[in-house]
């Protein structure tokens, strides 16, 4: 049944000044990339990517998050999913680059791909030290190379740049991001370049989650990135033309980046 | 072999895409178009951008699903965008387009119909959308707002009109009457029946609008009846909508009078090419059985 199962939050963790971990009394049997529709009763419901099989991570960025981060320990919330397609390891070294909130969903798959024997080098990337996310659990599962906007830790730029950088100095069998679509845009056309493998994980607008309503359809070619997506590999990419130019808000009308 | 003419409109065959469903876009119109569906129906389409009902917006119940989306969509003039994107497209494969627009009354419908005319094959009036206050159902449950909408839309375009109709009245013959008086060239029915789902544990209704319109399986035999009840009254086409997930679920109605079908929830739960497999289950019957389409629509009435 497609329906929100009721979950109470058993431990939230403020993870950064705008990140907080909900943790939640049940296990949900999900794959790395995979998300849910979390569902505020009274508020809205929306699509976040596990951060573990129990667990959720949020960044504050409008009004569905801020009421997110004004629960308590106790409270209760509706999960629907999990939903879509997953981060799937492919040879024997992975580079992952995360930008943002975007860490949670890799930190699940560079996690799951090291218990998987596959060498992990993540690039993590944020505003700005206090926002680097998961460091303890990057660091367990393989190199990490952290970059912030202000340079208040690690590598001061972009995450694009210290991937061009690593690049030059090594090959990799599959490459996989998830962050602003600006910076996977650019991920991907390194990628191409080196001749890379890559998955990104998309964001859109989405209502149903379920591959009907057509909210989350991408141009050209109508795939759903609740349900083809939100992980796509390069190849299917090139059928989302819109990648990297526009979205669309919750009445269709596109938005241009 | 599944061949029909609607209205004088050619269709490659009688299985069509339902409004609501998939149809925000171009490119998931196009998606649909490729999944076999004789023709495909845009959401409503109103004359400005609305960003319909907060989510949750569907969930799913024994037989269905309960929806209230709240007609969302980017306002026609943007919409039309979409069309021009995949037309062409959609020619080439020799598949319809139905344009389903909504409004608030007889002058906003005119004027959606008149800019989405030149873009599409048949204008469908969405006057039986049960969840969004002052627009759909609104209209279709009083039999005069209803005749006037279509006198309206009627006037103000040449593209057949088929009107949209809501099972939730006491009597659909009176505001079929009304429509059909007022010239509409067919009939669609029927748009989902008002329900509700609470959670117990969040002891709130599901749905954000809190009821909605109950899809699926559920509603198939409430549809029967009112098609039964339309081709027993009215001389018009009949497009039969509501809970077909196979072709014997189409035949079903198509006996009861309906010309063709349209398919919505039967897309979650047979796939984007669910149009595809119904036409091949139709057409497994009608050899089986030594029929033509033609002489299935209505049969059950003899």
């Amino acid at each position: 049944m497609e329906k929100p199962v009721i979950c109470r939050i058993k431990e939230i963790i403020e993870e950064s000044p705008t990140v907080k971990t909900f943790i939640i009394d049940k296990d949900f049997d999900f794959k790395p990339g995979q998300f849910a529709m979390l569902w505020l009763p009274g508020v809205d419901e929306k699509p976040f990517g596990f951060s573990s099989k129990n667990s959720f991570s949020v960044a504050r960025v409008g009004n569905f998050t801020k009421k997110m981060h004004e629960l308590k320990e106790g409270d209760i919330i509706g999960v629907r999913g999990p939903y879509g397609t997953y981060f799937e390891p492919m040879g024997d070294k992975v580079l992952a680059v995360a930008g943002g909130i975007g860490a949670a969903p890799i930190v699940t798959a560079v996690e799951e791909f090291s218990k998987q024997g596959v060498e992990i080098t993540t690039i993590l990337g944020a505003r700005s030290k206090e926002e680097l996310l998961f460091l303890d659990r990057f660091k367990k599962s393989g190199r990490l190379e952290i970059c912030t906007d202000d340079g208040s830790f690690g590598f001061k730029g972009f995450t694009t740049e210290k991937m061009k950088e690593i690049l030059k100095e090594e090959r990799f069998d599959l490459i996989i991001t998830c962050g602003p679509e600006i910076m996977m845009k650019k991920v991907v056309d390194i990628a191409n370049e080196y001749n890379i493998p890559v998955q990104v994980s998309m964001e859109r607008y989405m209502k149903c989650g379920i591959g009907i309503c057509g909210q989350c359809c991408v141009d050209d070619e109508g795939l759903c990135v609740c349900k083809d997506g939100p992980v796509f590999w390069g190849d299917k990419l090139k059928f989302i033309k819109e990648f990297g130019k526009y979205k669309r808000d919750a009445s269709g009308k596109k938005i241009y980046y | 072999m599944l061949k029909i003419n609607l209205c004088g409109i050619e269709f490659r065959n009688p299985v069509f895409l339902a409004s609501g469903i998939m149809g925000e876009t171009g490119s998931a119109l196009k998606r649909i178009a490729k999944g076999g569906a004789g023709a495909v129906t845009t959401k409503s389409i109103g004359l400005n951008p609305n960003p319909g009902h907060r989510n949750p917006t569907i969930v799913e119940v024994y037989g269905g699903f309960l929806n209230a989306m709240g007609l969302p969509n980017p306002g026609i003039d943007e919409y039309l965008e979409e069309i021009k994107g995949v037309r062409d497209e959609l020619n080439r494969m020799d598949i319809r387009i139905i344009g389903s627009i909504y409004g608030k009354d007889e002058e906003e419908f005119a004027e959606v119909a008149k800019k989405m005319e030149e873009y599409v094959d048949i204008i469908e009036l969405n006057i039986s959308c049960p969840h969004a206050k002052g627009y759909g159902a609104t209209i279709g449950q009083n039999p005069d707002l209803s005749y006037s909408v279509c006198k309206a839309v009627k006037k103000a375009v040449k593209v057949p009109v088929f009107a949209k109709l809501t099972p939730n009245v006491t009597d659909i013959i009176e505001i079929a009457q009304a429509v059909v008086d007022a010239g509409v060239d067919g009939l669609v029915a029927i748009n989902t029946v008002r329900g509700m789902a609470i959670d117990i544990k969040a002891k709130k209704p599901i749905l954000a609008n809190k009821f909605g319109g109950l899809s699926g399986r559920a509603i198939k035999p409430i549809g029967i009846k009112v098609v039964w009840d339309l081709y027993e009254n009215f001389d018009v086409p009949i497009i039969g909508v509501g809970g077909i997930m196979s072709g014997e679920d189409a035949i079903e109605y198509m006996m009861a009078g309906a010309s063709a079908v349209q398919i919505g929830s039967g897309v979650y739960y047979r796939g984007y090419d669910i149009f595809k497999k119904v036409c091949d289950e139709i057409i497994n019957f009608l050899k089986e059985e030594n029929l033509t389409l033609k002489e299935i629509v209505g049969i059950a009435h003899e």
